[in-house]
């Protein structure tokens, strides 16, 4: 078996060489590997800082500050993903008059590489988020609304896979039920489907199928509910599932201080991280990786 | 062959040995504050400039004036500011309902918690009411019957709360807020008459508990914020004047 797959590697790389030729950089790439994920959520129109008097708020947040501190941390590691988890709109009066053209825009100018669709960004209904999709230049996934009888058909992929030095990394998107929060005559007919299957099988194809380095989660369905513990939520959702290495959640506007870390289904670790809302925080998670085969008793440090 | 063979395994085995086998190793994970310690981005900052110059400068525009400051804590069972909009949401919303359906709001209700800001004595802009209904909440119509108000009027007397109320209705609790009299546009409430009740889409949904206005005989959607509303309210007037007057009180 082991045998097996080594050949059929081997013979990859050998075909990939006759196409190629093999260059020094392969051989130079042996030192240890870095995907940074930087990610938002529930940012609510929030363009401007909160001002001096804002009390909790006073200050924080802003567009223009979060941009010069992801540019600093995409020239320190060009290997970043910068990710949102949804409710993009509603809570400004920027959103009131422009629809959404500004946040969007603005995300671009930002280089977001991806993001999934909260409850929120339904707000001007399904056609009006689809009429703000050319001011994005980055993508949108959710594999849990079925979107084929709307107008957002084609426009949104379960998950999208990224390749940075070397490193695959899978994030699919989830999307909170929309049946008693969002006005239907919003949403039309977009169909909500249970995340925990959804998500199974999209771990199995980003982490089997795809032979992904890394699977994030890109989730909207809230971080969890203390008054209902079994509703559908970022924990259960790593504890039900496996083969998820991070879940970048929103919804629930949790301000968690240090990323969650919880037990899969077969007793691996998963991280859930939240930055509560507005724009005032930024999340960071470094992944590294060492050259080698996994030594199983080592395993993987954490440190939040 | 045999040398081109063993080129090609040795190949393969150095492309795999440096390139191939990587695993995770550690994971670190933290958040940052997004502060005024962080510059501006100056390319993104002259982006907003102009959107937000035109945000402000309809945001600011002058649409009415108020004399006094209001709050929705100044006043027992009725507030100036609950009546200026549970009145202001009939006003505005009865032209409408009345060109669709040719019938006439009865009455509105709408929640004391619904009021998000003071008005403050001076100028009311856009920002006004944005300030005060910062929510998309728009009006619903919801035709109810008088066993139902009755139910409704149950709700206001254990809530003890300055909900809105339009003027239409007047409430009067006892001193120990059990309902004593009660009418609407001054006719006693009938349990097998039709009321249309304005509300918003907020508490038609059951939103603070208000769990009255389900099962009804029909529901009409104006797509009328209240936002607008207010605005639109607003518009007409160059000085508001609302008072607390007996539409909902408790006779001690």
């Amino acid at each position: 078996m082991k045998r097996r797959k080594f050949i059929k590697q081997a013979s990859a790389t050998v075909a990939l060489a006759g196409i190629g030729g093999l260059g020094l950089q392969s051989f130079q790439s042996s030192s240890r590997k870095r995907i940074t994920i930087l990610h938002t959520n529930d940012v609510h129109s929030h363009i401007d800082p909160f001002g001096p008097n804002d009390g909790r708020n006073a200050n924080k947040g802003g567009v223009a500050r979060r941009a010069s501190l992801v540019e600093a941390i995409r020239n320190e590691n060009p290997n970043t993903l910068l990710l949102d988890a949804g409710d993009i709109f509603q809570g400004t009066p920027y959103f009131n008059y422009y629809g959404g053209e500004l946040e969007f825009k603005l995300m671009s100018m930002l280089k977001y590489d991806l993001a999934t669709i909260g409850n929120h960004d339904f707000d001007n209904g399904i056609e009006g988020l689809y009429a703000q999709l050319p001011n994005a230049d980055f993508e949108f996934v959710s594999a849990n609304y079925d979107f084929s009888n709307t107008i957002m058909d084609t426009h949104v992929k379960p998950y999208k896979i990224f390749l940075k030095d070397g490193i695959k990394i899978g994030v699919f998107g989830l999307g909170i039920q929309l049946e008693g929060l969002v006005d239907k005559r919003m949403y039309k007919e977009t169909v909500y489907n249970d995340p925990v299957e959804i998500a199974q099988d999209m771990s199995r194809i980003l982490k089997t199928d795809e032979k992904c380095d890394l699977v994030i989660c890109l989730s909207h369905i809230g971080y969890f509910y203390k008054k209902f513990p079994e509703r559908v939520s970022d924990i259960n959702l790593a504890r039900a599932t496996k083969d998820i290495d991070l879940i970048i959640g929103g919804h629930t506007h949790t301000f968690l201080p240090k990323p969650t870390i919880e037990k899969n289904s077969i007793g691996k670790n998963v991280l859930v991280n939240q930055v509560g809302a507005y724009g005032l925080y930024l999340g960071q998670i470094d992944f590294y990786f060492e050259p080698g085969k996994n030594v199983e008793a080592k395993g993987t440090s954490i440190i939040v | 062959m045999f040398l081109k063979r063993i080129t090609t395994i040795f190949l393969a085995f150095a492309v795999l040995a440096c390139n191939k086998e990587y695993h995770l190793s550690k994971i670190e994970g933290k958040r940052i504050e997004i502060n005024d310690s962080l510059n501006e981005d100056q390319k993104i900052e002259a982006y907003i400039k102009p959107f937000r110059q035109n945000v402000n400068k309809n945001l600011d525009s002058v649409i009415s004036y108020a004399p006094k400051t209001y709050s929705k804590t100044d006043g027992e069972l009725n507030t100036a500011i609950g009546n200026l909009m549970a009145d202001a949401v009939y006003e505005e919303s009865n032209p409408v309902f009345n060109s669709r359906t040719g019938k006439n709001i009865d009455f509105v209700i709408l929640n004391h918690g619904g009021i998000r800001s003071i008005i403050p004595k001076g100028d009311i802009t856009t920002r006004t009411a944005y300030s005060v209904m910062p929510f998309e909440n728009s009006v619903v119509v919801v035709q109810l019957k008088g066993t139902q108000i009755k139910e409704m009027l149950i709700y206001l007397a254990l809530a003890k709360r300055a909900h809105p109320l339009s003027k239409h209705i007047q409430i009067s609790l006892d001193s120990d807020f059990q309902l004593k009299t009660a009418t609407i546009n001054n006719a006693e409430i009938e349990s097998d008459k039709t009321y249309y009740v304005a509300t918003n889409d907020y508490l038609y949904n059951g939103g603070d508990r208000m769990t009255f206005f389900k099962p009804n005989d029909s529901l009409f959607v104006l797509d009328y914020k209240i936002r607008n509303v207010l605005i639109d309210y607003f518009k007409k007037r160059d000085t508001i004047n609302p008072v607390i007057d007996e539409r909902f009180i408790q006779i001690k």
